[in-house]
């Protein structure tokens, strides 16, 4: 039995919930979001993901309604909600701090957004259990929020945006303030909720992880711009840019000029003594061209011996080994000083395993392995 | 610009302008008009006409205030009192704002409230405590004499010591509460770091502690300073005829010799003269500012 | 922590002293039973009976808290309004100048500001009494409650606002249901500030009372520039007490809350583990 794939991005006559169109945001001189359009579909789970300062909040913050755009418009449901103030959205936010309420008790709190619509006080008490339900917090619905747990406030600033059931869920670095441990087990309880109400989701994060776990689609972005649009593995596995490649998990970029050699393949020139490395890719590129190759560490092997029959074999001193438990990293120096990254999973005890520091090793990948990026 | 946010800003803003900023241009306009002896007691008004009221607009009250050296010797005596007593405030202040934030961590809340209990007492019944204290029967005098350090009653009460005393006693909490702040901000280890690489007990204070609440110091400074300059409740109670401050002088001038201009135009340089502290004052905060943020 | 030298209890003690004393002999000396102050007589409280024999006493003091209730609640409103403009505002024609109109009077000289007022009520003809007492006391009290309220919004969470809003609050709404419950404790301080500045003040009370209107400081100052008067030594001690009963009452209340606020977060903690 195999379900149907979710993917309403890849479907023309699907039409997008939201929709960028050349937005433009400028606070002064600086330019926050630039020119950016983008499509966002219903009951997506949808991660803008950047560094500080990329424009992601803003076009949150956009999306809430607390910033207009300076150019361009915003699409929801077809209609452009440019002007219309936040209070009269049907999306709802949560914060970053949660912006819990101090003097309302979590039953308040959630109830705070049903009580500015018509709803009878039958009908705010009904939805705020069936809230406090789905998010576990019926025993604390007494409680202020400074009498519950960084992990329920959490969950209450959930309950409160979903109250109101809006048709799109902002979520500003929604585990940012959680530990590490808590945050994984809230990322799937996000997940399970996201899915059981259909809500469209869009997350801001800076926590790459975090975007993979939980999102349908991922937007990267930089300086006010989107760099790549991508489900999470088309991101990690085909990354768009050296930017995404490198923001996105560990990864050896491997410069040089490229050589046609074969149907999609390609040769590149690195250093002068080396042979040149083997790369498949669907892009073309012209005779020459400037080129990086992205190649994930856990791509690469690493041997005493010359491997044979993999297409790409350097050879090199192992400078440094990170032992992470259920993985190790060998930083290994080539000939020409570029320093590579191998990981492989420690699937032997450690007193078994023979490479060690200082000692001369071979690191192969093949000719898939790795992707071929023009900037 | 919708309607609530217009009547939010215009309501505060009304009133201000018209019980604020407009009695100052009328301060301001007085002062360039000659006493008369009508009601009100100056010329022109505005009943003569605009550009006539205008006209007959001249220095002449700040001439007489520069020829007459009593206003002269007023300002300079409010500022050498209102400096002095700032100077005196620090030197009782400091130590006392050292001591509390050296103070055990459970005795602060309380050691601040003491600070701050006077501020809430009427500033009039304190400087009234004093005229029981200092005038020549009164219970110092009776101490001293007691303890037979003098033989005769020292003349306090009525001189310039009294209002250095009343000042530097009503204003201390202000110079107390910035200079606590400022060190209690202040990280213990910076001082065992100076300590450690051989600066005395002494030095370390002198080289670390004090620059580093210098802000505080500042700030305090001024607070004190500004209002002690126009001070008019403690010169008039505690130093007697023969203390001269302008608060005192505008207050004398406008209520016993009801001459309007002549009190408008010492207003008018009182509050020249006060613009230099305050734009300093107002520098030096938002400096701390910056450099807090 | 060091601990406390020598020299930092001996100049707190000083210090303390030089601050108390001569309250604490004022107290002392408003239950002496002569008429000459310094001279102690014997433990009497006739003064406090005569004190409140003495209708002129009490009718300003009931003048003095009905201008101070007034002025400090209208100061409170017109504070917080102006705070919130200060804070939240944004930009607006003329904001420079309303923000220098806030801080001004801070440091304005009591008599310069009296003078002003005096001269603006005699310049547009209003007659000087409760009223123009109440306004100059307005004016200047509500930058004082002004600059405590923004100084409580400048670290209040913006966010908290923006949520009221996302969750369909008018701006109004935001402010009456989010905002203002939870700065409430700033907003009290001020009220009580501004309370105490009014029934302090003398100097702007002078320039625009009217003489049917007298305040009590006005009536003490009359009294006591003829020197020490036993019967003000008595309503000192009075009002001394009024205001150290309030202050510790205050203090006693906060830190219980304190206390109570550190044990629901244990508590909190516990349900957590």
């Amino acid at each position: 039995m195999s379900q149907p794939v979710f993917a309403p991005w890849d479907d023309p006559n699907e039409k997008p919930l939201i929709r960028f169109d050349d937005v433009t945001k400028r606070f002064g001189d600086f330019v926050a979001i630039d020119n950016l359009s983008l499509s966002i579909y219903e009951s997506e789970f949808f991660a803008l993901l950047g560094p500080s300062g990329c424009g992601k909040t803003t076009m949150m913050r956009m999306l809430a309604g607390f910033e207009n755009p300076s150019a361009g418009k915003i699409e929801l449901a077809g209609k452009n909600i440019a002007g219309v103030p936040p209070n009269k959205r049907a999306v709802n936010m949560m914060f970053q701090s949660y912006a819990l309420f101090p003097h309302l008790s979590i039953w308040e709190n959630i109830a705070f957004g049903l009580k500015r619509g018509d709803m009878t006080k039958a009908d705010i008490a009904v939805r705020v259990e069936e809230m406090l339900k789905l998010t576990r917090l019926t025993k604390f619905a007494k409680r202020k929020p400074h009498q519950i747990s960084g992990g329920q406030r959490q969950r209450v600033a959930l309950a409160r945006a979903l109250a109101k059931a809006p048709k799109l869920l902002l979520l500003d670095e929604p585990l940012g303030a959680l530990d590490k441990k808590l945050r994984q087990d809230t990322q799937f309880e996000l997940m399970d909720i996201q899915e059981s109400t259909g809500t469209t989701f869009v997350i801001v994060t800076h926590d790459q992880e975090e975007a993979m776990t939980v999102a349908s689609r991922v937007a990267v972005m930089d300086e006010g711009q989107i760099i790549q649009v991508a489900t999470p593995d088309r991101i990690y596995e085909a990354p768009n840019s050296v930017y995404v490649a490198d923001f996105i998990g560990d990864v050896n970029i491997i410069s040089g000029t490229v050589k046609a050699a074969g149907d999609e393949m390609y040769h590149l020139d690195w250093v002068a003594n080396e042979a040149p490395l083997l790369a498949a890719s669907d892009r073309t590129f012209s005779e020459s061209q400037p080129a990086h190759l992205a190649i994930r560490p856990e791509k690469i092997a690493i041997s005493v011996d010359k491997p044979t029959e993999m297409k790409n074999a350097v050879q090199g001193t192992v400078l440094d080994i990170a032992y992470l438990g259920n993985l190790s990293t060998y930083h290994v120096q080539l000939g020409g000083g570029q320093v590579i990254k191998a990981q492989t999973a420690n699937t032997r005890r450690l007193s078994r395993r023979t490479i060690t520091w200082e000692d001369s090793v071979w690191i192969s990948w093949s000719a898939t392995a790795g992707v071929l990026l023009e900037r | 610009m919708n309607i609530r946010r217009f009547i939010l800003i215009a309501v505060p803003y009304a009133w201000l302008l018209a019980l604020f900023l407009i009695p100052f241009i009328i301060v301001f306009k007085i002062s360039l008009s000659d006493l008369a002896l009508s009601i009100p007691p100056y010329s022109p008004t505005a009943k003569d006409g605009i550009s006539a009221m205008f006209k007959a607009f001249d220095l002449e009250n700040f001439i007489f205030l520069a020829s007459d050296d009593l206003y002269w010797r007023a300002y300079l005596s409010s500022l050498k009192i209102a400096l002095i007593s700032t100077i005196l405030a620090v030197l009782v202040g400091y130590p006392m704002a050292y001591g509390m934030a050296r103070a055990p961590e459970e005795w602060r809340p309380t050691l601040m409230m003491l600070v701050i209990l006077p501020f809430w007492t009427s500033f009039l019944i304190r400087v009234y405590a004093w005229v029981g204290i200092l005038s020549n029967e009164g219970l110092l005098n009776q101490f001293l004499l007691w303890l037979g350090i003098i033989d005769a009653p020292l003349t306090i009460m009525n001189t310039t010591t009294a209002v250095y005393i009343g000042i530097v006693y009503t204003y201390l909490p202000f110079m107390i509460l910035p200079i606590y702040a400022a060190l209690d901000r202040l990280d213990e280890s910076l001082i065992e770091a100076a300590e450690d690489l051989g600066c005395s007990r002494l030095k370390a204070f002198w080289l670390v502690t004090i620059p580093l609440s210098r802000n505080g110091i500042i700030a305090g400074c001024f607070l004190v300073f500004i209002p002690a300059l126009g001070e008019f409740v403690i010169p008039s109670l505690l130093g007697g005829s023969g203390t001269l401050m302008i608060g005192k002088v505008l207050f004398e001038e406008f209520f016993n010799n009801r001459d309007w201009p002549v009190a408008s135009a010492v207003a008018v340089i009182l509050l020249l003269i006060l613009i230099v502290p305050i734009v300093l004052f107002q520098r030096n905060q938002q400096r701390q500012a910056e450099v807090e943020s | 922590m060091r601990r406390a030298s020598w020299f930092n209890i001996t100049s707190l003690t000083l210090g303390f002293a030089f601050l108390y004393l001569p309250m604490v002999l004022l107290v002392i000396y408003s239950f002496n039973s002569s008429k000459l102050v310094t001279v102690w007589a014997g433990f009497s409280t006739k003064w406090y009976g005569e004190l409140l024999q003495n209708d002129a006493f009490l009718n300003a003091a009931l003048v003095t808290l009905k201008v101070a209730v007034v002025s400090s609640t209208l100061a409170t409103v017109l504070g917080t309004m102006a705070a919130y403009i200060l804070v939240r505002g944004g930009r607006f024609a003329g904001r420079t100048l309303f923000s220098g109109m806030i801080y001004a009077p801070l440091v304005m000289p009591e008599v310069i500001t009296g003078l002003s007022l005096l001269l603006l009520f005699i310049g547009i003809g209003l007659d000087r009494g409760t009223l123009t007492i109440v306004l100059a006391h307005t004016t200047f009290s509500m930058c004082y409650v002004s600059v405590v309220v923004s100084s409580r919004l400048v670290t209040f969470d913006r966010s908290l606002e923006e949520a009221a809003l996302d969750l369909g609050c008018s701006p109004f709404d935001a402010f009456r249901l989010v905002t203002l419950p939870i700065i409430a404790p700033a907003v009290i301080s001020g009220w009580l500030l501004a309370f105490t500045l009014s029934l302090d003040d003398l100097v702007i009370a002078s320039f625009t009372t009217g003489p049917s209107s007298t305040t009590l400081p006005i009536k003490i100052w009359s009294a006591v520039r003829l020197g020490v008067s036993p019967e003000i030594n008595a309503l000192s001690t009075i009002m001394i007490g009024i205001v150290t009963f309030g202050v510790i009452a205050a203090s006693l209340i906060s830190k219980r809350k304190a206390v109570k606020a550190q044990r629901d977060v244990r508590a909190a903690e516990r349900a957590v583990t």
